[in-house]
């Protein structure tokens, strides 16, 4: 079992106790099905005796007491490592990263808050977090339940809408990058609703940080100038926001930084141009139900729009 | 008895188009055609415009986006949720530039004089078409089948759907 999205291959501490439980409940229960299949084959197999013996005869009734009380044994054995478990991860350090995670159909907006509002980082569908570092995701949902879930790094937990306070700490290991994917099922594009989460080496973390807080590049060429007269002449600002332009629209994905991100639509397409193009100008064929509405564009209006985009490092 | 459950069940398909879910509209080149004119004159004879339907006055899952739409490029923010503010309210029986659905379209892509923007070219037609249909909802133009039936905001009036009331209202007592 290899990949990035597997909660056998864990990355952090927690992904790792809950991966050990997993492998401790396989065991116990693998050796008692095949001890339970091997009485039942044998019992089988095994010629009735010519008297029907006592069903009440004391080497029956200890045969039965020894089985009911191993099943109770083991019950309880795992009921306690699952105990251990939930304890061992639900143990929340003191210093930890805050990030603010909503669920929203069908794509994720994630929030590095600071006190200086000026500091404030909005990014969508990428966590960046530190290696070895806790990090607490607060989780809130804008319309209907979704489910956070990066199995490399933690299990799951609900985003339910008007709740505050459903948080998931984790910390991640190995620098890498893991998928995580929405758990719970939320409409039409639930299967396309994933997002990255990048664990980076501290410095590289901090570099990160500190370019996410600059506002948007501005455009250096012609075309890119262009790109972004279309951009602002065109509905995208009525939901998108670009820092450091008059695009502040709230609803859709920040894209101050777009050019950083790998990949569109939630984690659905590689952020490339050519998939770019045919996200903005029909997203209702490339994922029907999303919010993003085909934007008829003519292609001198498209092309450069395009390079500008891609241009948001 | 086999016959009317048959019939039943033919009849629960004429509800079908009720939550349709259209996620690819085409711009309509008609729909832009028929978008009110500033002046009444027209060159050459004179012909009543083809009145067009609007695409989605019976349909609840356009009428649902067309609410969601109405806070996201917030019309509530000069409309309130119908009921008006710095904007005339949504819910009652004035309309000052027409109550047609093409009407209601060329006040959202057009404008109107003293404050309501031009949303040409900011919004998708289609979109438009769908704030269309919730406002004719908000004043109970639309059929009930496709209104909303429970919405969360604060109603000026019944709810579409509401039940009569079972205890009829009782007429004020005459003045003496």
């Amino acid at each position: 079992m290899r990949g990035i999205q597997s909660a056998l291959e864990p990355a952090g501490v927690q992904a790792e106790q809950i991966a050990n439980l997993w492998t401790v409940f396989l065991i116990v229960t693998a050796i008692v099905y095949v001890v339970v299949m091997a009485f039942t084959i044998a019992a089988l197999l095994r010629r009735r005796p010519a008297i029907v013996s006592n069903a009440t005869s004391p080497a029956v009734r200890n045969t039965v007491s020894a089985a009911v009380g191993l099943t109770v044994l083991i019950l309880f054995g795992l009921l306690t490592a699952s105990i251990f478990t939930t304890r061992g991860i639900a143990s929340v350090p003191d210093r930890a990263i805050q990030i603010a995670v909503t669920g929203k159909q069908w794509w994720w907006q994630v929030e590095y808050d600071d006190a200086d509002k000026s500091k404030r980082i909005t990014t969508a569908n990428e966590i960046v977090i530190p290696v070895g570092v806790p990090v607490t995701v607060h989780l809130r949902s804008s319309d209907v339940i979704h489910s956070f879930w990066v199995p490399s790094l933690h299990g799951k937990r609900d985003l339910i809408p008007g709740k505050r306070g459903q948080t998931l700490t984790f910390r991640a290991d190995k620098p890498g990058v893991y998928r995580g994917q929405c758990a719970e099922f939320c409409g039409y594009q639930h299967a396309n609703m994933s997002l990255w989460v990048t664990a980076l080496p501290f410095a590289d973390y901090a570099r990160w940080i500190e370019a996410s807080r600059q506002p948007s590049r501005i455009p250096s060429t012609k075309t890119e100038r262009k790109g972004q007269d279309v951009f602002m002449s065109s509905p995208c600002p009525l939901c998108h926001t670009i820092q450091g332009t008059a695009a502040g629209g709230k609803t859709g994905p920040d894209l101050t930084h777009f050019a950083s991100r790998r990949s569109i639509a939630a984690a659905m397409f590689p952020n490339r141009p050519g998939f770019l193009g045919g996200w903005i100008v029909d997203a209702q064929h490339l994922k029907p139900g999303s919010q993003m509405p085909s934007i008829p564009l003519q292609e001198q209006e498209l092309q450069p729009l395009v390079t500008y985009l891609e241009s948001l490092k | 008895m086999k016959r009317a459950a048959i019939a039943l069940l033919l009849l629960t398909m004429l509800a079908c188009e009720r939550e349709e879910r259209r996620f690819r509209e085409m711009p309509s080149a008609a729909a832009r055609r028929n978008t009110e004119r500033l002046v009444s004159l027209v060159p050459g004879p004179y012909t009543a415009d083809v009145k067009v339907d609007a695409p989605y006055g019976r349909n609840a899952f356009a009428i649902s986006e067309g609410k969601r739409l109405f806070s996201w490029y917030n019309c509530v923010g000069c409309h309130a949720n119908g009921g008006g503010g710095m904007g005339p309210p949504l819910m009652d029986e004035r309309w000052r530039y027409g109550s047609d659905p093409e009407q209601i379209f060329a006040t959202i892509w057009e404008g109107r004089p003293n404050g309501m923007p031009s949303f040409r070219g900011k919004i998708p037609e289609y979109q438009v078409w769908q704030l269309v249909a919730y406002v004719q909802s908000l004043s109970g133009n639309v059929p009930k089948d496709a209104a909303n039936g429970r919405p969360d905001d604060m109603q000026v009036h019944k709810q579409d759907q509401a039940l009569p009331d079972l205890v009829p209202e009782k007429e004020p007592a005459p003045v003496q």
